[in-house]
């Protein structure tokens, strides 16, 4: 399942929906990615995030898809913010769930890393007065390309 | 051709998106980015920086041989920065 939206989500209530009465599964696996204070800038104070709707959408399926390929999911999650985020508040959600550990934390890697690289998001960081669209990191692309088979 | 542009294309050229009436001679993605190149400084900017400027044709990425033609939605857009902060 993938979700792209504007609004804030609950993890508990989300993990919960996503695996109740499937039980087949042994582990869940979630990462939460949050809106950081830059070292190299101490004045952030929010960033925008835009992306493409519609590309978006059909990405965050592909990738998805690629990952039940690859391990024995029973379920999974995808739920991407965009807009004004403030420091500290969620953007990314990303659950996977599987009879064992290993498939839900690797493919939990895998999502998130793949993710970065494919979905059609871009930030622009908010200092106040001034704004900035943020560089892409070769680091990124490093962690998606291990996943490369 | 529907034409859409995100991050700081969208700010270079000022526009959203615009409307192209794709000439015949246009046939692959490559031959649409030089012809872009053409309409304007902004447009020659962002061309100038296509080595790292992606290209998407009908929300799919496309390399330049990528065949293009007037019913496509296109989008022009930097390198994507997603995930967590």
């Amino acid at each position: 399942m993938i979700r792209v939206q504007r609004e804030d989500f609950d993890v508990g209530a989300e993990v919960t929906g996503l695996t109740k009465g499937m039980h087949g599964i042994g582990g869940v696996c979630s990462f939460i990615g949050l809106v950081r204070e830059l070292k190299r800038r101490e004045s952030l104070e929010a960033m925008t995030l835009q992306h493409y709707p519609g590309m978006t959408e059909k990405e965050l399926l592909k990738i998805e898809d690629e990952a039940h390929r690859r391990w024995p999911l029973e379920a999974s999650l995808i739920i991407h913010r965009f807009g004004r985020l403030e420091l500290g508040e969620r953007i990314v959600l990303v659950v996977t769930a599987s009879p064992h550990r290993k498939a839900a934390f690797e493919s939990c890697e895998f999502l998130i890393d793949f993710l970065k690289t494919r979905a059609p998001f871009w930030k622009k960081e908010d200092y106040g007065s001034a704004s900035e669209w943020l560089e892409s990191r070769n680091v990124d692309d490093h962690a998606a390309e291990r996943w490369i088979e | 051709m529907k034409v859409l542009y995100f991050s700081w294309v969208r700010d270079k050229i000022g526009l959203d998106g615009e409307e192209f009436d794709l000439p015949p001679e246009i046939n692959t993605a490559g031959e649409f980015i030089e012809w872009l190149k053409g309409k304007g400084d902004a447009y020659a900017e962002v061309i100038a920086a296509s080595n790292t400027v992606k290209l998407a044709i009908n929300q799919e990425y496309a390399g330049p041989s990528h065949p293009i033609s007037n019913d496509d939605e296109v989008a022009l857009f930097p390198p994507v920065t997603g995930g967590k902060g």
